[in-house]
């Protein structure tokens, strides 16, 4: 298809107007405490940190940082939980409360989904949509398994591992804790969590229920902090299992520290997918799973689709109109419902990002961003796109984790596959061919833990999650998940 | 034969290989148009743009002059209770009542569009097809809505398909052809493609979904199949071509879904009545009863909008 010389035109014209999701039902405290051993409790330095609301730049409220010994008394209290309550309960019954936990996110889901647009900036139509109901649907899953595990195990004696500790990223708070809670309590352990210091809230909020659910205490503990903090989990000796996401560069950290130790653990780190366009691809769903793929939550998904491989043939077909659907995406405030981009996360993410789109046009990358208007005030990267960049590229090699799409071409399935599988990440990828042989052909040589055909990024708590290569180990999610969180004897 | 770069659009487009429409890529893309929040301000402007694109429509057996009169009332005569009202696009009728629109809409700028070649089956020789178009022709529609041969095009038979769209087109003069696909006997999105394709090539002004006298009539799903066509057709020959969906709309608010559809997928260029019609005949009321809703704050009952 040629570039055409008529354009289509979207901007101007019919306008949405403002729709904005209100928040006078929502309930937030001016600081939050640790959750520990059931109860808020000050934290033993005194000192608390902001969290900001990355579309208004405004404090939303003050959260508790754990030193040292505000973890050992998390830790602690996980130990006496186990060791009490916990590991003595009828597995049945375990499974109640993990239902009940399941049932209150649903009942709050409203009030959930704003305050997760509001700390972290995601758009209030992916926080309702997506966040909450799979976080709430996750709980649900694995209520059920809790008194099922010998059969996920046939033949096998299995255990609880005791006290896991939790490190989640910012980029799905809530998804992130009911993905990392749910299996560990399903399985007999006890918990003790750091949510990411951008985004505490829904952590804390998930407290609260938590506690409402009455879950006997220490069973899960839920301590905010930075680096430190989640260092100190990590590394604490009560600590039996140790479960991460986040990056890779951290990611090795933790292995490095936890070599040699008897801690088991789980990584699950970062990515740089490839989302491969066939020619005989649909190839106006394939742009819309390209959009999907690399500007769903701002880009800020470790499995997202952010490096396009296209086949030639059809490459300047897919980019033009891939150009005129991101003229129709909405970048604005969270809590309005047709945004379509959010905020970036944090001042240091938005500055990372955009060292990377000069990097790019440095490296003599084309770069190409959709003309939509911007806040004044917050963090905000429009859409962008990067042609005539290659596997040398830093652009094409590095996760941005922003909505930077790195495109190259290629011309056989074997040149698609090498390019794919040519980085050090391993997590996810997608195919667009509408010839089935050839999807079950690609998903056999692309080495990572995902892939999905003629689809991307969906999710589900039956599903096992995780990547290969340096995106880490462990599956979270289906039956695979349950086995990070129990020890198995013959 | 002349195999010039030059892309004309008579020229039959090749169909053997298929096109390719992902149906679970088409539902979602649908779901996030119907996710989008139109209000205040943007709802107003989109109630109002409805109207002005809606094709008001009687295709009855029973339809009479005293029928056909009293809608061509309600076409100039929307609700005067709201000043400044759009007017419809067209009155849609059969060709033996055309000449009782025309007269009835004398001095408004609304225009006549009438169904032809046997609407709704399309099961007649050719001859009687083309006759059945150029009394309507002759009687003063502005506009000629043809029905495809569906038999013939699961037949198979695209040149037989493409010729019958082009001979109609010569004999509407200058009255403009919409071209009636019946989407929901075709079976298949890619087959819905393949004939939006076809009709463009072969002269079409706009491209149509239904007749409205089978379920189902229109989809957001097909149309949007439909609208992916005249963008690539408008990238390859820049040629405009319209869309209507027809039948089943009834509601403003799946109406202003369509709409954002529209104006996602094509942008703004294709957002007027001459772009864009819905073919409808008890949408308007409902839009009327919003547009009051909006202006008052509160719902008035249904038997304050005429139906005629």
């Amino acid at each position: 298809m040629a570039i055409p010389e008529n354009k289509l035109a979207f901007e101007g014209g019919w306008q949405y107007s403002p729709a904005p999701e209100s928040i006078d039902h929502i309930n937030l405290k001016t600081k939050y405490d640790l959750y520990i051993g059931g109860e808020f409790v000050a934290p033993e330095s005194g000192r608390y940190f902001d969290t900001v609301n990355p579309a208004t730049e405004e404090c939303i409220a003050k959260v508790a940082d754990a030193n040292e010994a505000d973890v050992d008394k998390a830790v602690k209290a996980a130990r006496k939980a186990y060791n009490g309550a916990w590991s003595k309960m009828k597995a049945a019954e375990r499974g109640k409360y993990i239902f009940r936990i399941a049932r209150i996110m649903q009942e709050r889901a409203r009030e959930f989904a704003a305050i997760e647009s509001l700390d972290g900036g995601k758009p209030i139509r992916e926080s309702r949509d997506i966040d909450i109901p799979l976080a709430a649907a996750h709980f649900f899953y694995y209520a059920g398994w809790a008194d099922k595990l010998e059969y996920a195990f046939p033949g096998r004696k299995v255990k609880p591992l005791g006290v896991a500790g939790q490190v989640i990223p910012w980029n799905f708070p809530l998804l992130m804790a009911s993905w990392k809670i749910a299996p560990a309590l399903a399985c007999g352990n006890t918990v003790v969590l750091k949510p990411a210091e951008t985004t505490p809230l829904t952590a804390m909020k998930l407290a609260e229920a938590i506690a409402d659910a009455g879950l006997p205490p220490g069973v899960v503990n839920i301590v905010t902090g930075a680096g430190q903090t989640g260092a100190a989990i990590v590394t604490h000796p009560g600590v039996q299992k140790v479960a991460f996401t986040g990056s890779t560069k951290v990611g090795r950290i933790i292995q490095k520290a936890l070599a040699g130790t008897n801690k088991k653990y789980t990584l699950e780190l970062g990515g740089k997918a490839a989302n491969i366009v066939f020619a005989d691809a649909a190839i106006d769903q394939a742009v819309e799973g390209i959009v999907n793929g690399i500007f769903f939550n701002q880009g800020h998904v470790c499995c997202a689709g952010s490096r396009l491989l296209v086949q030639e043939s059809v490459a300047d077909e897919v980019v033009q109109k891939l150009k005129d659907r991101m003229d129709t995406l909405i970048v604005g405030d969270p809590l309005d419902k047709n945004t379509d981009i959010g905020a970036i996360n944090s001042p240091m993410q938005l500055e990372k990002i955009e060292s990377y789109l000069e990097i790019g046009q440095q490296e003599g990358g084309v770069m190409h961003q959709s003309s939509c208007a911007l806040p004044d005030k917050g963090y905000w990267c429009r859409p962008t796109i990067f042609t005539g960049v290659s596997q040398s590229n830093r652009v094409v090699q590095e996760e941005i984790f922003g909505p930077v799409l790195a495109i190259q071409t290629f011309r056989t399935l074997d040149e698609a596959v090498s390019k794919a599988n040519n980085t050090p990440y391993g997590l996810s990828g997608g195919i667009w061919t509408d010839k089935g042989a050839k999807i079950f052909k690609m998903t056999q040589k692309i080495r990572a833990g995902v892939i999905w055909a003629n689809t991307f990024n969906k999710f589900d708590p039956t599903s096992p999650f995780g990547g290969y290569k340096e995106s880490g180990f462990g599956r979270e999610g289906g039956l695979h998940g349950l086995d990070a969180y129990l020890n198995l004897e013959a | 034969m002349n195999l010039s770069a030059i892309n004309v659009p008579s020229r039959m487009p090749d169909l053997s290989t298929g096109s390719r429409i992902d149906e679970v890529g088409i539902n979602e893309r649908v779901a996030r148009f119907q996710s989008r929040s139109i209000k205040t301000a943007s709802k107003v402007e989109a109630l109002r743009l409805v109207l002005s694109m809606i094709d008001l429509t009687t295709l009855e057996g029973q339809d009479t002059a005293g029928k056909v009169g009293q809608l061509c009332q309600k076409a100039i005569h929307l609700h005067d209770a709201i000043p400044g009202l759009p007017h419809v696009a067209a009155v849609c009728v059969y060709p033996t009542m055309v000449g009782v629109a025309r007269q009835a809409l004398e001095g408004h700028d609304i225009k006549v569009a009438s169904v032809a070649t046997a609407f709704p089956s399309g099961m007649a020789s050719l001859a009687v097809k083309l006759d059945d178009t150029k009394v309507a022709v002759e009687q003063g529609a502005n506009e000629i809505d043809m029905v495809i041969s569906r038999g013939a095009f699961l037949q198979g038979e695209y040149g037989r398909v493409f010729d019958e769209i082009a001979t109609v087109k010569d004999a509407c003069g200058d009255a403009h052809l919409k071209v009636i696909l019946e989407t929901g006997e075709l079976g298949t999105l890619d087959r819905v493609q393949g004939a939006s394709m076809l009709a463009m090539h072969a002269g079409a002004d706009f491209i149509k979904t239904s007749t409205g006298k089978i379920q189902p009539a229109a989809t957001m799903q097909v149309t949007l199949v439909m609208l992916q066509a005249i963008k690539d057709f408008y990238y390859k020959t820049g040629r405009m071509v319209g869309m209507k969906p027809a039948g089943g709309i009834s509601k403003a608010k799946l109406a202003i879904h369509y709409l954002v559809m529209l104006r996602e997928t094509l942008g703004n260029a294709w957002m007027t009545p001459e772009w864009f019609r819905f073919g409808a005949s008890s949408l308007a009321n409902d839009v009327l009863m919003q547009l009051m809703k909006q202006a008052t704050g509160v719902y008035q009952s249904a038997d304050y909008f005429s139906k005629d």
